[in-house]
């Protein structure tokens, strides 16, 4: 543990803290364009956050500590991974104990509260909203454990930070069966986890078909602010992480100021193509209903085992 | 020895305390007990730290065999366990006595349960053991049918508890009997120095008949079907108990079950695996649509025993091939079991505290308690963050090692074990996953929104004593959670009268490092990150803006236009778990009756529309109900054979007679 490992956390956080709602912009901007509009321009996130967080804070009548809490945890757990995953250096902080599955976790601590939040709003919206998404979550975590599973055959180790590593020094392992099967599950649990389509359609405000919008729903100043940041940022860490597995080449070996500066320039290009990506794929599909997206799910899930199975028989 | 004997002692001395006058009753039963608890805790630290057995024997006070103690250090660490869990429960149970539980036979048994509690694990050899462990089982039937009286619920509860536990004791009589008859003396040493020389077949069968016992003592699916009733239906501080340190016995008889007979074949372990995988996902599955708080909090325990038993089995069947993983499977099953006892009994405290303030534990009837028990669902939702593994609380690091586990022992997996692995993963996943829902829907409707219900929105908070007995659990939850590393030392200990440890795991303060598997989590480290990056934001968000926007002013939520007047518009733990009921409809198979009455007038007007939705358990209706049926058939037949007449009766006495002396001779 040292100084450097810590500036690398930082120059992370400032990284996801900064490019999140860009990220956003961006995705925003190439789905107008491809429907024919000119749409707003990427720093428009970061313009109505700033506009939010000078708003007055407000919060339904009858509800309780957790509202308020909710959308802090939410910011917090994102800062907490986007400095400690191995998104353009490998000589993250704490780089032995960032764990895979703790990332996961952490994170799922985010949407736990701001599920809770949503209950705790007394509204319908708000427990449709924690319901759906609770339940796409569960059903989504068979995938992406089993898939973390079929990431850490190689190694036998969930670290994050060897995972990654070992993809950059390796390359055999980037087109192995077993990973690349993981990595294919691993784009419908992104695509799930973030609610983007064809699970969750990010900009409608269609009563009964939001998931995400009704579950923050009665959030509005600072507190919105706060989710639309929270929730930017954490797209940008699985896109992230999902570049850094997929094809490493970039990601800082040591924690020296060129390589910084190129592992951050490469991150955010990868991230800014993989988005790009997704919001084309976006314009393209339409919103799969509620009760399908079990198939979908369990797809997933199959990729994953399938990764397991083939990565453990060709050893 | 004098010890335990001193503990024993003053568990009876309490028991007969249950005689004094009412006034006092309760409290002086209480007192004499956190004595027992005290004392138990200090036998049982005494023993991990000296790392040494307590043994002893005497003959006073059984005829023949006499009683054979032996605390090994995996039996001090569910003593450890019980007693911290006991003493929670005792404390909050001073509080409680206003609501239930103050009679003489209730304080009497609940007494004796807590000593023989806390005693099992130090039996020493079989008769001790299964006369302790019936102890346990009465005393616990009588906690269990504690509202015989009053609710019919509570008469089948104790029906259905008696049976299963009668039931298991019989098959682990009979698996302990015929270890015994090969071993030179019934003491537990010699019976693992004699058990290998049995034949397979006949270890097979000791192994299924003793696994089948304690799981049902564990309460695995699906010889579950008791602890959904028998849970709901104890009063608060009897069920923690029931939940926090009961079941964990069950877990203990199928360690100690390997201990006898040692790891066996593979087969035995895919068996066990099996069981786990099915109550993970089952009570998760009945965890996530239940709306009975205290039914949601037992069938959760049914899954997360089932978590424990696949760490064994992993334990088990790695054990050949990768002992390191093997060794790490079985610390994380302990420290899996002792995570569950903690936060199992601050949410089954919990819910005690919540019946006592509102008289109700259907979730669609409660809310809003967060603003009015401030203490209690701070405790709750603590335990409940703790069930859903996330961390820094410690389910997370008891559920992060069991994943570890099966990581590791892939690497010297054949085809089977690598399928069996996967499977065990993905049935962790899913049982996180749910889990969340269920406890998300437990805290978030049960105490946060809005009351549905009068006596939720006149809810007080609850006496002190009731505040403190979930309060300790709840701390040790947070404490063991960030620094996991705590009980490590202890843990491995215990493991390590089962097999050595090879795991090469260690701990630091703040987390786990498991060494030569490659791996490490720092739960310390996420949760200061945490905490940190909340404060700062908070900062932010208060210093932001022009002054006075950072107060908060509070607004009625959104209506879609119209004033938002009703709590019933809010979801309901039923709304909460129906898109989930319906992806599982197949396995759940929930009973719906809907009924429309239509004016006498005209078939356009409706009269009246009743719904009824039942979503009982599948295992009960479909296996338990036609056995059920089937008794009860033969015992209506049966009538005929017996109409009273003692001519008759005689007269099968004799035809039975006498076809006994044509077999024997």
């Amino acid at each position: 543990m040292n100084l450097a490992t810590f500036a690398v956390g930082a120059v992370q956080l400032a990284l996801v803290v900064v490019g999140g709602p860009l990220l956003l912009g961006l995705m925003r901007r190439v789905r107008s364009r491809l429907e024919g509009r000119d749409g707003p321009p990427i720093t428009q996130p970061w313009r109505d956050i700033a506009k939010l967080a000078h708003k007055q804070r407000t919060r339904p009548t009858e509800s309780s500590w957790i509202f308020s809490a909710a959308p802090l945890v939410l910011v917090a757990t994102a800062a907490t991974v986007a400095t400690l995953a191995p998104l353009i250096a490998l000589t993250p902080p704490l780089a032995a104990s960032t764990d895979f599955i703790a990332v996961i976790f952490v994170l799922l601590v985010g949407s736990v509260a701001l599920a809770l939040a949503a209950l705790d709003t007394g509204t319908a919206f708000g427990g449709m909203g924690a319901s759906r998404a609770l339940t796409i979550g569960a059903l989504v975590e068979p995938a992406l454990l089993v898939a973390v599973l079929a990431l850490s055959l190689p190694l036998h180790s969930t670290n994050l930070v060897a995972i990654v590593a070992d993809g950059s020094r390796h390359a055999s392992v980037l087109v192995g069966p077993s990973h690349l099967l993981a990595l294919a599950s691993f784009i419908v649990v992104i695509l799930a986890e973030s609610g983007r389509l064809p699970v969750d359609n990010p900009s409608t405000h269609l009563e009964l078909t939001m998931i995400y919008e009704a579950l923050i729903l009665e959030y509005s100043g600072p507190d919105l602010a706060l989710v639309t940041l929270g929730e930017s940022m954490r797209l940008a860490i699985w896109l992230g992480l999902f570049v850094n597995l997929v094809a490493p080449a970039g990601v800082a070996a040591n924690a020296g100021a060129a390589a910084l500066v190129l592992g951050l320039v490469a991150v955010a290009a990868k991230v800014a193509l993989v988005g790009t990506i997704v919001a084309v794929y976006e314009v393209t599909t339409a919103k799969l209903r509620l009760f399908r997206l079990p198939e979908l799910l369990a797809g997933g899930f199959i990729l994953a085992l399938l990764g397991v199975v083939t990565g453990a028989v060709m050893r | 020895m004098s010890a335990v004997a001193l503990l024993a002692g003053l568990g009876v001395l309490a028991a007969l305390a249950a005689f004094a006058p009412r006034a006092r009753r309760v409290q002086l039963v209480a007192t004499i007990l956190v004595a027992v608890e005290v004392v138990g805790a200090i036998v049982a630290i005494h023993v991990l730290v000296i790392d040494h057995p307590l043994a002893g024997h005497t003959t006073s006070l059984l005829p023949i065999t006499g009683l054979h103690i032996d605390l090994t250090p995996l039996g001090a660490l569910f003593t450890l366990t019980t007693a911290v869990v006991a003493f929670a429960a005792t404390i909050h149970w001073v509080g409680y006595r206003r609501h239930a539980m103050s009679s003489v036979g209730a304080s009497c048994a609940f007494a004796l349960f807590v000593t023989s509690l806390l005693l099992v694990p130090a039996a020493g050899d079989i008769v001790t053991f299964l006369v302790l462990w019936e102890i346990m089982a009465l005393t616990s039937l009588a906690l269990v049918a504690h509202d015989h009286a009053l609710r019919d619920e509570a008469r089948q509860a104790a029906w259905w508890y008696g049976a299963m536990t009668q039931g298991g004791a019989a098959l682990i009589t009979l698996g302990l009997v015929v270890l015994g008859a090969h071993a030179k003396d019934p003491s537990f040493a010699s019976i693992a120095a004699s058990a290998h020389h049995l034949p397979g077949a006949t270890r097979a069968a000791v192994f299924l008949a003793l696994f089948i016992g304690f799981a049902a003592k564990a309460g695995l699916v699906p010889a579950h079907v008791w602890l959904p009733r028998a849970h709901a239906e104890a009063p608060a501080p009897a069920s923690a108990l029931l939940s926090g340190a009961m079941v964990n016995l069950g877990i203990y008889g199928i360690v100690l079950t390997r201990t006898l007979l040692g790891v066996g074949p593979t087969w035995w372990w895919l068996v066990a695996g099996f069981f786990g995988v099915i109550s993970a996902l089952y009570g998760s599955l009945y965890a996530a649509t239940s709306t009975d708080l205290k039914r949601l909090l037992a069938y959760s325990t049914s899954d997360n025993m089932g978590l424990v038993v696949i760490g064994l089995a992993a334990s088990g069947f790695f054990f050949a091939k990768h002992p390191a993983a093997s060794s790490l499977a079985l610390i994380a099953s302990l420290v899996l079991v002792t995570a569950h006892a903690l936060y199992k009994s601050t949410l089954f405290l919990g819910a005690g505290s919540v019946q006592y303030a509102t008289h109700e534990r259907n979730l669609d009837q409660l809310g809003g308690l967060a603003r009015t028990m401030p203490v209690t669902s701070v405790a709750v939702v603590i335990g409940a963050l703790s069930v859903a593994a996330l961390p820094p609380l410690n389910g997370f690091s008891a559920e992060w090692l069991v994943v570890q586990s099966l990581v590791h022992g892939l690497a010297g997996a054949d085809p089977v074990t690598t399928v069996a692995t996967a499977v065990f993963v993905a049935a962790l996943a899913l049982t996180g996953g749910l889990t969340i829902v269920a406890f998300v829907k437990a805290v978030g409707i049960g105490f946060f929104g809005r009351a549905r219900s009068e006596q939720a929105a006149h809810a007080r908070e609850v006496p002190v004593s009731m505040r403190i007995g979930p309060g300790i659990t709840a701390t040790a939850c947070v404490v063991f959670g960030v620094a996991p590393g705590l009980t490590l030392s202890a843990i491995t200990r215990a493991s390590a009268t089962v097999a050595p440890n090879r795991s090469g795991m260690t701990a630091t303060l703040a987390g786990f490092h498991l060494g030569a598997l490659r791996g490490a989590v720092d739960p310390l480290a996420l949760a200061l990150g945490a905490v940190a990056a909340t404060l700062v934001v908070a900062a932010l968000r208060q210093s932001r803006g022009p002054a006075g926007a950072a107060k908060l002013r509070s607004f009625e939520p959104w209506g879609s236009g119209r004033v938002l007047t009703s709590a019933r518009m809010q979801y309901t733990a039923t709304s909460f778990a129906e898109p989930l009921q319906r992806v599982f409809d197949d396995v759940l198979a929930p009973q719906h009756d809907l009924d429309v009455s239509h004016a006498v007038e005209s078939r356009y007007y409706i009269e009246r529309v009743a719904y009824v939705s039942a979503n009982d358990d599948v295992v009960e209706r479909r296996l338990f109900r036609p056995v059920l049926a089937l008794a009860r058939w033969w015992g209506v037949r049966a009538r005929g054979i017996a109409n009273g007449s003692v001519h008759r009766y005689l007269a099968y006495g004799f035809v039975v007679l006498v076809l006994a002396l044509v077999v024997v001779s």
